[in-house]
């Protein structure tokens, strides 16, 4: 039985000219970028092109993007790095419930440095409201974070709204970006972004690369330390096969951008309608018209998210669940936890299916008749 | 029709130790389509996050990719709590000595597990588990593990032919030895790691303090039981009928042994001497009787153990109702214990077996015992 991956918001197969792009650079280009001579300078080269590329994607300038191992590096950079070079102007920080561990995390962290954090809550529309911000919203606010787009349930955040509302005030804006770039337009002077995270694996580029927009004037206390790199801001020999592969894969993704989003919006509305037309009881975690194409999270009254996984997977279909199961303990999402309360069942009975650059109509058709069999199969019980 | 291995989808409870890890190794070795499931029974993570269960399930994660089978873990935490965890607190407020990995093969290895393998297509459960299988005239019966030392029919004598036919137990026939050289020659992770000792869910800890976690300790008196002080005991729940160890009585006239309970007064009754005439009965009757391959129409002549890895002795069953038995001894038994199994052989063939509720000798109740 061919395995069908519907599992792209957790990692994405590379595309084979990334592969080729990576394997040359590996070949002929060894040099550490820093040295002055050719070797070097060669390496250095292929850098600046990547940077000038990575800048433009996002209208911005190339001084302002530091490649980084990731997105959780650039997270942890933008949080704990503007909290830190910032503390002097305030010691409040907003994020929202539902934001990526790597946002959550580190602010968990600064909480126990003395700092206060406010999460803000969503509803069952997954967004956050602007009235909550503007609540939340201090004097001595120095960062807010927030995602472009949830990574579980695909809703994308009024990010735009929210930059207007810093324009005038001390706050730096933070947006994780990782699950919105390549398929949102991103202008980040027009969305008053001051600090935006993407990452490599999640566009068809390699895993251990990731890029932090940082504005010119935002300050940065670096977390690592060592060289120059990077405006020291993220000291280390750069990647520089990653970061040529993360080039290639960022001009691939947005060669044919519109087609590729038309297309995963097909495939997200026709998984959806077999489910309805085999009349399979679900639900949509979440609004459609609020979510990204590649990304659709379904409830399934009476299923048990452990035992659906294992079923999928035995029958082909690589899909996840937010709750993060390690060595068998089932944690609820917090995604959906945020979005639904602790009692909701959708939090523990809910499967993430992501489309992506693996998938081709055809597969979408079988992997929802498999789908179904399974949940014929386990729900009527 | 009968499948080819190659067909058969064999599901293995896999703890992460030596055993599990063989029984999916032989498994695979004979074509089976093996799937590595670990189980998550007991909470145990501690203040620093550490878990035990977390490097368990790391060591079936490398196992499996070393033998190339799919793996997963599923969480039974709940129904572990409610089913044997709450038998387990329930036994020792009522003075009697539990036996968890009895409960936890007939509730949830064998029942929830196997529910949730057969939902996985599954054709059969396999577990590392020291005991064999055989078809006779198309019933299923359990059969000791050829290592005697090993044998592990004891625990398992709660569990029907119905459960039994949907189980393999692929290291019945081996010794531990071989099944220790068998992972050295396979070079599996897990060939030295070492076996796990005592009750799951207490592991390496002290069993006085965990047990003291959910139960309060009510201390009181040791006494003989002809009413001489001999001290202060702990809380009765720690003690076990026969023991020796950690009473805390010294002086002459020892060693002094546990001969039974006073719940009511909170009395714990010793007596001196391994041969101690209060430590022994010739008839008990125990409860929640189970018959793998039905029950016995008469009298029923066979050999049965008193605890695990104590040797066989000669009984006499006579069923009677509500699932209860009497089993009369051919000679005198030390240190019967409430609370424990009882559990029925004829040669190699496990028949089943029962609670250990009341003892008696000389057609007299032994109510000290508890």
């Amino acid at each position: 039985m061919d395995a069908i991956y519907l599992d792209h918001a957790a990692t994405t197969p590379m595309h084979p000219d990334v592969v080729t792009a990576m394997v040359e650079v590996m070949n002929e280009t060894f040099g550490n970028s820093s040295s002055i001579h050719q070797f070097g300078r060669r390496a250095r080269a292929l850098l600046d092109q990547a940077r000038r590329f990575t800048a433009q994607t996002i209208h911005a300038d190339e001084k302002e993007i530091i490649f980084t191992s990731g997105g959780t590096e650039a997270d942890n950079l933008a949080v704990i790095g503007t909290a830190y070079a910032n503390q002097e102007k305030g010691k409040h920080i907003i994020t929202t419930e539902m934001e990526h561990h790597a946002t959550l995390h580190a602010a968990n962290y600064l909480e126990e440095q003395g700092f206060e954090v406010t999460y803000l809550p969503v509803n069952e529309t997954g967004r956050i409201s602007l009235t909550d911000f503007d609540e939340a919203l201090r004097e001595d606010t120095i960062l807010v974070s927030m995602m472009m787009v949830n990574n579980e349930v695909g809703i994308i955040q009024p990010i735009e709204q929210v930059g207007q509302r810093l324009k005038e005030h001390q706050a730096y804006f933070h947006t994780d970006a990782v699950q919105a770039y390549s398929l949102l337009d991103i202008n980040v002077q027009q969305l008053g972004v001051d600090l935006l995270t993407v990452s490599g694996h999640k566009i068809n580029g390699p895993k251990g690369v990731g890029f932090l927009y940082a504005k010119s004037n935002v300050r940065l206390h670096p977390i690592q330390y060592g060289g120059t790199q990077e405006r020291t801001r993220r000291p280390g020999t750069e990647n520089v096969a990653a970061i040529v592969g993360f080039h290639r894969a960022m001009e691939l993704a947005f060669e044919d951008q519109l087609v590729r989003t038309e297309k995963y919006r097909k495939y997200q509305t026709d998984f959806v309608q077999r489910l309805k037309d085999a009349e399979i009881d679900f639900s949509i975690n979440g609004e459609l018209e609020d979510m990204v194409p590649t990304i659709v999270n379904i409830s399934f009254p009476g299923a048990n998210v452990e035992s659906l996984l294992m079923n999928l997977d035995l029958a082909g279909i690589a899909a996840s669940s937010g709750s993060a199961c390690t060595a068998g303990s089932v944690e609820p999402s917090h995604v959906l936890t945020a979005m639904y309360g602790s009692d909701d069942l959708r939090a523990m009975n809910s499967i993430r299916f992501s489309f992506g650059l693996a998938n081709t109509t055809e597969q979408i058709e079988i992997a929802a008749e498999r789908v179904i069999e399974v949940l014929q199969r386990l729900v009527s019980k | 029709m009968v499948k080819e291995n190659k067909d058969t989808r064999v599901v293995v409870g896999m703890s992460g130790g030596v055993d599990s890890s063989v029984t999916a190794l032989l498994l695979k070795q004979q074509g089976y389509e093996v799937i590595g499931i670990f189980m998550k029974n007991w909470d145990d993570t501690d203040e620093h996050g550490v878990c035990t269960a977390t490097e368990d399930f790391d060591d079936v994660v490398r196992v499996c990719n070393q033998l190339d089978i799919p793996y997963f873990a599923v969480n039974f935490e709940k129904q572990y709590w409610d089913k044997v965890f709450t038998y387990f607190l329930d036994e020792y407020k009522a003075g009697r000595t539990p036996n968890p990995d009895v409960m936890c093969n007939k509730e949830i290895k064998f029942k929830a597990f196997l529910d949730h393998t057969l939902s996985l297509g599954a054709d059969y459960v396999a577990t590392g588990h020291y005991a064999q299988t055989r078809l006779v005239d198309g019933q299923v019966q359990l059969l000791r593990g050829v290592d005697s030392n090993k044998d592990q029919t004891y625990f398992l004598n709660q569990l029907s032919a119905d459960v039994l036919e949907k189980v393999m137990f692929p290291l019945g026939h081996l010794p531990k030895k071989e099944v220790r050289k068998i992972a050295a020659e396979n070079h599996l992770v897990t060939a030295n790691k070492k076996d796990s000792t005592g009750i799951c869910f207490i592991g390496e800890r002290d069993f006085k303090t965990f047990l003291s976690e959910y139960l309060p300790a009510q201390p009181g008196r040791i006494q003989t039981m002809d009413g001489e002080d001999k001290g202060q005991h702990e809380g009765l729940m720690y003690y076990t009928i026969g023991q020796r160890q950690g009473l805390g009585i010294g002086g002459p006239g020892g060693p002094w042994f546990v001969v039974g309970k006073n719940l009511r007064e909170n009395i714990l009754y010793v007596g001196a001497g391994y041969d101690n005439p209060y430590l022994y009965s010739d008839r008990l009757i125990a409860e929640k009787a189970n018959w793998i391959n039905g029950v016995p129409k008469d009298t029923l002549h066979c050999t049965a153990k008193f605890r695990y890895r104590q040797k066989d002795s000669k009984v006499t069953v006579t069923v009677a109702a509500d699932d209860r038995v009497h089993v009369e001894f051919d000679q005198l038994e030390r240190s019967i214990t409430p609370g424990q199994s009882v559990v029925f052989y004829q040669g190699d063939v496990c028949l089943g077996g029962a609670t250990i509720d009341e003892i008696f000798l000389d057609n007299k109740k032994l109510d000290y015992v508890g």
